[in-house]
């Protein structure tokens, strides 16, 4: 460091603007503990100050939606006094620095923001992204995620059933490490800020583990700036997970919801007590007293912004009346856990903070959280968008396709991810009726015939060509991704993953994603019920692709009708439903055969989009379909391959069309799937497809060791099975 | 319930996952379980004892190591010297080998991987209360979920535990074949599970609890759990 000192504001990621907006506020200079806990509140992190103005563009409104974005996790009523809450949130940067607590820290974050709900966790996925696997530092940052999901993950007992893992070059020094978690409440116990009302004189009874250094400075520090060289040095800004602490919190919170002791609930995450307190304060309209000294502390020479600020793990703060506060401390205790009474609700919204006896910081409540500044950032369009100037589609391929076929196969997007999903306890819970190598993960609402199918699909390539049809097309593929199981598509959840906000192309790059998933959302009727913004995802002005992933909640009337991607039997008829068009722009197919990285995603259309999921839900309400899978990376070549390996029969089958025959088996157009039927139901379906008006074209049908495209291919399932399974253990030097 | 259902207990640890998936999977095939509390000196007259799967006190150290000091397991010992049939999955099993309740240790899968995923097992042994309506031979399917599930022994001591018919399970092909390609954790001798002298007490890596629910997946536990109730009534 030089020996210049930075004035601290700004050594804390405040602008010399904000700085004198604190002042205007507080009428004076603030004392360091306040400076710190502006810093923490008004990063980007936490007060979505650049992405704010566009946010508010998002359909949010649905009959079924019980709790939008603003709270800890959003709500949906799926029925039977069911609700069910679900966020997902982004640990990228603390990932980035130390893959395996990075990860970790980052399921333990969003499972408390469900519990926080009052809601049990069921479900996780993981949407990840990386650099190739042929980079041994992108191996080391593939292996040590992983290992850090499963690793807290497995020891809470909540499932891991989904998510993707995908590759590609901006994520090298970005890694993107996005979860969603699921949980399931009774519609009329949800804790909410709706439902439940802190009275002045309540008390603030802080649970869980002790407070250290770990994690300070994480929401500014870490989340809020690019990630440059020399980066290692803000590890200690990384928390340490101890997913034992956490389960045990998952168990007290719920057993004093379920006892009825709370008028509040909520965990510490970002930006630690500061953001606990000043946001039960501000919702409830009050102001509060904290008092450091009541905070048990691992290093007792802890300064109170340290205290403040600290991001250590597993800790949750509950809101009780003084009369059921011994309750609140016996379950606790039941449960191994130290609790604390750090802080008193006080009318008149101002926040004291009290350290040895001393005023700290005096701050209003409001001034933290929903005063915090918001900036319409300027947005512009990139002179020209990279690579868009050759379009794939119309090179001329001479090659061989069963080559081609091999290829993206074996490419690690398309290539099966069992070397991840097995890392991860699946099934724990005993809900779990489809998870990896499923297009949507299936997870059962206990005591009932109902079940959820979950989702999450982001679609980097096509975003970096055109961010506003990539992000269209993430909720589209989140969407089909519910209905091939016969799902409803309900709502969405999502994380926004961009790069630099204050770079004109990445706020157009971001603005114009936000349009894509409300337009698509609108068409759906999924409403968006919150989410997560990650900006600053770059480092040496190279940022990640504009990668909006959409977590889409969908709703099976009968999980016994849940529909599989496996071609079940010999004999059945197999159909593709939708129109295949000449499009290979951001294709698999385009990129790893033809090399070539340029030109125009596929098209979408909203309706057709929606008449397919449509189509869907009735065919597998109506028992009309022995399988579904979705078309999508690898086109129809790739999703009949898929279909086939799950279940262990071949095909034979023809592709009549005009097209040429490589765009006709590797185009990637929207609005397909490749399902099977017995040949009894065949009327049926076709009759149900004219009805919702989706072309449907029998290509041919299942059986046989072989997998034959006539004319075209003529392979072995076995040679094919080899290729999809051994590729990604082989890049990373494990072929066992 | 019938007055002839037996009662099966389901001990809770702090940190226990799939206790209760284990009383789920005992009502489903028949039985009542009963939740046990780690810190009772109580296992309220059941008539038969399960340890379930999980990470026990975290598992930060060995795997069981902090569990077998629970008030609890003073009872399951005594319970044990009684002839009480008692089964541990998983954590369980680490448990039990970590009390002495059965030989040998569970360490890191030789992969250094956590993993989850189907797996066969061949009965070996009829001599225990999950198998003993089980003919050895029979191959059932199960999952496995763990990073500490390779059981290692002396060799002198898995001569024993092989002299004495003390292997209850192994890992296997869907034919029963057992080689190194069906083990999903190095385990010494492709095995799965094993019993005490007396055979009352039996652990497995794999989870039972976890394969009764045809709507789930294979239905392999389904047979040693009924075969565990139906010890269990025996001694009722």
């Amino acid at each position: 460091m030089d020996a210049v000192a930075e004035p601290l504001h700004r050594a804390l990621g405040l602008t010399d603007e904000e700085l004198a907006r604190i002042h205007a506020t507080l009428d004076r200079e603030p004392t360091v503990a306040e400076l710190a806990m502006f810093a923490a509140m008004w990063s980007e992190h936490c007060s979505y100050k650049s992405s704010k103005v566009h946010l508010r563009n998002l359909p949010t409104e649905g009959s079924a939606v019980l709790v939008g974005p603003g709270q800890d996790a959003g709500a949906v009523d799926v029925g039977d006094g069911i609700a069910v809450v679900f966020k997902m949130e982004s640990h990228s940067h603390p990932s980035a620095i130390e893959p395996y607590q990075g990860a970790a820290t980052g399921v333990g974050g969003i499972v408390r923001d469900i519990v926080a709900m009052g809601a049990r966790p069921v479900a996780l996925l993981d949407p990840l992204m990386f650099g190739p696997l042929t980079e041994e530092r992108n191996r080391y940052v593939l292996g040590g995620v992983v290992a850090g999901i499963g690793g807290y993950g497995n020891c809470i007992g909540v499932p891991t059933v989904g998510g993707e893992v995908r590759f590609a070059e901006p994520h090298a020094a970005n890694p993107t490490v996005d979860v969603m978690c699921v949980g399931v409440a009774s519609a009329d116990r949800l804790v909410t800020s709706g439902t439940l009302v802190p009275h002045e004189g309540s008390l603030m009874l802080l649970y869980g583990a002790a407070t250290g250094r770990d994690g300070i400075g994480g929401v500014s520090v870490l989340a809020s700036a690019t990630i440059e060289e020399g980066s290692e040095a803000s590890r200690p800004s990384v928390q340490i997970g101890d997913p034992f602490a956490g389960k045990l919190l998952i168990e007290a919170s719920l057993e004093m919801v379920e006892r009825d002791v709370l008028e509040g609930l909520q965990d510490l995450g970002g930006a630690g007590l500061t953001c606990a307190v000043s946001e039960s304060a501000a919702r409830a309209g009050l102001g509060a007293e904290l008092d450091l000294d009541a905070v048990p502390l691992r290093e007792p020479s802890m300064e109170p912004f340290e205290i403040l600020t600290s991001e250590s793990q597993e800790r949750m703060l509950a809101i009780v009346h003084p009369s059921r506060l011994a309750e609140a401390q016996e379950v606790c205790a039941r449960w191994g856990l130290a609790s604390s009474v750090v802080a008193e609700l006080r009318g008149g919204g101002t926040l004291t903070v009290r350290a040895r006896g001393d005023v700290v910081a005096e701050v209003p409540a409001r001034a933290l959280t929903e005063e915090a500044p918001a900036y319409e950032r300027p947005a512009e369009p990139p002179a020209a968008v990279e690579g868009t100037g050759d379009d794939p589609t119309f090179l001329p391929f001479e090659g061989d396709l069963l080559e081609a076929l091999t290829t993206v196969l074996r490419s690690p997007n398309v290539a099966s991810k069992r070397w991840v999903t097995e890392q991860y306890d699946s099934i724990v819970q005993g809900q779990t009726v489809a998870s990896g190598g499923s297009d949507a993960a299936v997870i059962r609402l206990p005591g009932s015939l109902k079940a959820l199918a979950l989702s999450t699909d982001g679609k980097g390539r096509y975003g970096a060509l055109d961010p506003y049809l990539g992000a269209a097309h993430a909720v589209a593929e989140a969407a089909r991704n519910v209905a091939t199981t016969g799902a409803r598509p309900l709502a969405i959840t999502n994380c926004l993953n961009f790069g630099n906000p204050e770079r004109p192309v990445v706020m157009w790059q971001f603005a114009e994603s936000i349009r894509g998933i409300a337009d698509a959302c609108r068409a759906f009727e999924t409403p968006v019920t919150g989410g997560n913004v990650s900006f600053y995802n770059e480092s040496g002005g190279s940022a990640i692709w504009p990668t909006p992933v959409i977590g889409m909640l969908g709703l099976l009337a009968d999980y016994r009708l849940r529909l599989s991607i496996a071609f079940g039997r010999p004999g059945l008829a197999v159909y593709a439903l939708g129109e295949t068009f000449a499009e290979l722009g951001g294709s698999e197919f385009a990129e790893t055969v033809l090399g070539a990285a340029g030109g125009r995603p596929p098209a979408l259309d909203l309706a057709k989009e929606r008449a397919l999921h449509a189509l869907l839900e009735d065919a597998a309400a109506a028992d009309v379909l022995a399988s579904a899978h979705d078309c999508s990376d690898g086109g129809v070549a790739i999703a009949l391959v898929e279909s086939a390996i799950a279940g262990g029969h071949g095909f034979v089958v023809s592709l009549a069309s005009d097209l040429p025959p490589h765009v006709a088996l590797f185009a990637e157009s929207a609005s397909r799937a490749v399902v099977s039927v017995t040949s009894e139901k065949e009327e049926a379906l076709l009759g149900l497809a004219a009805s919702h008006d989706v072309p449907a074209a029998r290509l041919g049908e299942t059986g046989g060791p072989r997998v034959v495209v006539d004319g075209l291919l003529d392979t072995t399932l076995e040679e094919l099975r080899d290729a999809y399974e051994s590729a990604i253990p082989r890049l990373l030097g494990d072929p066992a | 319930m019938s007055a002839a259902a037996p009662r099966v207990g389901v001990v809770t640890f702090p940190g226990s996952l799939d206790d209760r998936d284990a009383i789920r999977a005992i009502e489903l095939m028949g039985g009542v379980g009963v939740p046990l509390w780690h810190g009772d000196r109580d296992l309220q007259g059941v008539d038969a004892v399960v340890l379930p799967g999980g990470f026990s006190y975290g598992d930060y150290l060995r795997c069981g190591a902090i569990a077998r000091f629970a008030p609890v397991m003073d009872e399951v010992r005594a319970f044990v010297n009684r002839g009480g049939p008692v089964l541990g999955i998983c954590n369980g099993f680490q448990i039990l080998c970590e009390s002495g309740l059965l030989p040998g240790a569970l360490i890191r899968n030789a992969s250094l991987r956590f993993v989850c995923r189907w797996v066969h097992v061949r009965v070996e042994s009829s001599q225990t209360p999950v198998t003993a309506e089980l003919v050895p031979g029979e191959v059932l399917e199960v999952p496995v979920k763990h990073g500490e599930g390779r059981f290692v022994l002396d060799a002198s001591g898995l001569g024993r535990l092989e002299d004495e018919g003390r292997v209850v399970f192994r890992y296997c092909s869907r034919r029963g074949e057992v080689a190194d390609e069906w083990n999903p954790n190095g385990a010494a001798r492709g095995i799965a599970g094993v019993r005490n002298e007396a055979g009352n007490v039996v652990g497995l890596m794999p989870h039972p609890e976890h394969a009764v629910d045809p709507d789930l997946g294979p239905t392999g536990g389904q047979p040693l759990l009924a075969s565990l109730l139906a010890q269990a009534l025996s001694r009722v």
